[in-house]
């Protein structure tokens, strides 16, 4: 322990690399250049009472689709990295050892810190305004759930920069990620930051399970909500039931790292395989709970732009329901190889399989509400549309790969790397940049504009499949999964080439919703209809974006497409507060309670990363203070004055 | 009237009594994991009786919470819950019993 504490204390500050250097000084300058600009704006007060101590969902989904993107650039760059230096056989641009690190960061920062930070982000952004309620059930909660996401990717990301990036790949199998293999601080710096992250995780799911139960408008029965909530409910029953076997296997792997356990040791009764087990107990069900959300927002994209009510709401409801139970039984079919037994593999194939009836089912109906209906090729159809050929053969290639005999010629390989990201990209990431496009106008107030969007749509897609496409070939052909090299004999050159031609592509088209962001907050046209798209449900019936307090009176539900039916009906006032109506509105207070326990975790955090335990345990006693602090507080909530409301909602022009 | 609070989780004004159940449980659960943790490293029992005990004091905890935090039982309207709660027995008997049958090895590749 003493001796590997001098060693991590030498090392502390990662130096050498030129690409690492050049980092150091990237993020300096941009951690000056953002000092000086709230500085010189005098923005820091705004800044703390705006943002980082709000508790209002709709600004906590703008942090999260803030991080989420940024997350997006970091995996991105790490993608591109790792595919330059697979461009052509030999190359030297990074050495073994940086590769393992980067495509573990890749994988890991894509999966947890930015596709679940750009799901929450629609949850936040959405699911309040679509079910009629003024804010979460736990508001509070929802704000601390935001900063320990937040502080648990900043301290996976300070890694490799401090003490080292995790290389043991984001799966994190033991043995080898166990401190006998694996010896500096980068594993724990995984294990930390996923643990932090973790708690805010599974708050997350309880409480929009708790606000979508608890909280509809009146008249809202769970078969009148709309499908996005529906899916959000199955994503938040899926997360209950698994991030906390995440957090299980990684607290008895760091019990093993820190404090000599042998939970999963070679020895001394420890078993390796009982993480891989509880890992792909969550692991599996982590890709429902990315992909539900996507399917949601292709629901509402679908229905709205075919100007068509959604073809076979129950059957995707009863779907949303299936794929949550059945997509938690599959998980064995990521360690099909390690053999377990031809009645077990057997039993986890077909339950896999059985998971592609549900998703057909929905694929189905989003054709079928497309069918004859009146479509507009808008940014967020575009990329639904997007969606149904990449993931049909992420479905498709997912079968071949469900079978266990011939999975022990795909596992992995660049078959089974293909096939994951054509689902997770095809899947999620279009869902997402969908679901982003859409409600981008209630979120911000303004519309994206079209042009750049629209290279961004054409470099993205096709990128994507230049990328993805040869792998699958790649791997036929037998190239493993994390290779950082390869021989020219092997006669892959030419299709990783190719498929490095592909990624740059997808690089551009980021830099496209880059570009495409900046210039429509140049060139700003507010959007004053709050209904920009011609949408179906209630959060179209808001000005954009909504008053803090959502609504100023509660409206009453009768229809599934409450908002759509209304205006066929002509009745979309009705929907529009009377003066006589509004009363008092009870609202939490803001806190910065929630930043300063991220802050704590963080510390905690940090220390536990280097062994250092009085650290850690500091950080946990300033955790423990701020959660007395919120039991102690009498006064959490305050009113808004009805007057106070009134005026907002003229200014809105709305009375 | 909370408009943000659902009315079911919302703290009643003038019931501020001292939480006694929660501490309670939170001792409990305090105690039970601690004693599996020194039957375990004081090798109190030999192997088989071992993993039985600390089973026991496994379900042991799951009713302490059940009870103690998750008010089972203690709804108006329990349909949400009993449904919730027979998902979540599902989901704990499948996760266990199947991780056993998986790392049981019966194949003889082992």
């Amino acid at each position: 322990m003493g001796d590997s504490l001098t060693n991590t204390a030498g090392h502390f500050f990662v130096t050498g690399d030129p690409l690492i250097i050049a980092s150091d000084v990237a993020i300096v300058l941009v951690s000056l250049g953002i000092v000086f600009t709230l500085t010189y704006f005098k923005k820091w007060k705004w800044l703390w009472r705006e943002w980082l101590t709000t508790v209002d969902h709709k600004k906590i989904a703008i942090m999260y689709l803030i991080s989420a993107i940024l997350m997006l650039f970091r995996g991105g760059v790490d993608a591109l990295l790792m595919r330059t230096q697979l461009a052509l056989p030999n190359l030297g641009l990074l050495s073994a050892e940086h590769y393992d690190q980067i495509f573990t960061t890749h994988g890991t920062i894509m999966i947890l810190f930015m596709a679940m930070p750009f799901i929450f982000a629609m949850f936040n952004a959405v699911v309040p305004l679509q079910i009629g309620a003024r804010d979460v059930a736990f508001p509070y909660l929802n704000a601390i759930s935001f900063w320990l996401f937040f502080f648990g990717a900043l301290l996976f990301n300070i890694s490799f920069v401090i003490g080292g990036s995790p290389d043991g790949g984001w799966t994190s199998y033991p043995p080898l990620t166990e401190l006998q293999f694996d010896p500096g601080v980068g594993e724990n710096y995984y294990l930390l930051g996923l643990s932090i992250s973790g708690i805010g995780t599974i708050a997350t799911g309880i409480n929009f399970l708790a606000t979508i139960i608890k909280m509809r408008a009146p008249g809202m029965t769970l078969m009148k909500m709309p499908l996005f909530t529906w899916a959000v409910l199955g994503t938040c029953i899926i997360i209950l039931f698994v991030f906390p076997v995440l957090s299980v296997a990684l607290a008895l792997l760091l019990i093993d790292r820190l404090f000599g356990a042998h939970f999963f040791t070679m020895m001394y009764g420890g078993n390796p395989m009982q993480f891989v087990n509880l890992f792909w107990i969550w692991g599996h069900p982590e890709v429902y709970i990315a992909v539900l959300p996507a399917f949601g927002i292709y629901s509402e994209v679908v229905a709205t732009f075919s100007q068509k009510k959604i073809f076979g709401y129950k059957s995707m409801v009863a779907s949303i329901m299936a794929i949550s139970i059945i997509g938690n039984l599959t998980w064995v079919h990521h360690f099909f190889t390690m053999g377990a037994g031809p009645a077990v593999n057997t039993f986890f194939s077909i339950s896999t399989m059985a998971v592609a009836i549900p998703t057909g089912v929905k694929v189905f109906n989003w054709l079928m509400t497309m069918y004859r209906g009146r479509i507009t090729l808008s940014l967020p159809m575009l990329w639904a549309l997007a969606f149904i050929p990449a993931f049909a053969v992420a479905g498709a290639t997912g079968v071949w790969l469900a079978e266990a005999p011939t999975d022990y010629q795909y596992h992995n390989t660049y078959f089974m790397v293909a096939h994951f990201h054509q689902a997770l990209i095809g899947g999620v990431v279009f869902g997402m940049l969908a679901g982003m496009y859409y409600w981008w106008p209630k979120m911000f107030g303004f519309k994206l504009k079209e042009k750049f969007g629209k290279w961004a749509f054409w470099f993205f897609n096709i990128g994507f499949y230049v990328c993805f496409t040869p792998q699958y070939i790649l791997g036929l052909m037998g190239m493993q999964r994390r290779m950082y090299t390869y021989t020219a004999d092997m006669h892959w050159t030419a299709l990783n080439f190719v498929s490095t031609i592909g990624a740059y592509l997808m690089g551009i088209g980021f830099l496209c919703i880059a570009a495409q962001i900046i210039h429509s907050l140049v060139h700003m046209e507010k959007d004053l209809t709050g209904d920009p798209w011609g949408g179906r449900t209630l959060e179209w019936s808001l000005p954009s974006p909504a008053p803090h307090y959502n609504f100023a009176v509660i409206p009453q539900i009768s229809d599934r497409d409450e908002w759509w039916e209304r205006k066929r009906r002509g009745e979309q006032d009705a929907l529009k507060p009377r003066p006589e109506d509004i009363r008092d509105i009870h609202m939490p207070k803001n806190s910065g309670v929630p930043f300063l326990m991220g802050v704590c975790f963080f510390i905690a955090g940090f220390g536990f990363t280097f062994g250092w335990i009085a650290v850690g345990a500091a950080g946990l006693v300033g955790v423990l203070l701020c959660l007395a602090h919120r039991s102690l507080d009498q006064h959490p909530d305050h009113d808004i004055p009805a007057d106070e409301i009134r005026r907002t909602e003229a200014a809105l022009g709305r009375l | 009237m909370s408009m943000v609070r659902p009315p079911a989780l919302e703290r009643a004004p003038g019931q501020a009594r001292f939480p006694w159940s929660h501490v309670a449980g939170y001792a409990l659960s305090i105690v039970l994991t601690l004693a599996a943790f020194w039957a375990v490293l004081g090798h109190a029992l030999p192997t088989k009786p071992l993993l039985a005990g600390i089973l026991l004091l496994a379900v042991l905890q799951i009713l302490v919470q059940l009870v103690f935090f998750m008010h089972v039982g203690q709804d108006s309207k329990p349909r949400y819950h009993l449904w919730l709660f027979s998902v979540a027995m599902f989901f704990f008997v499948v996760f266990v019993v199947s991780s056993m049958w998986i790392l049981t090895f019966n194949t003889p590749i082992s």
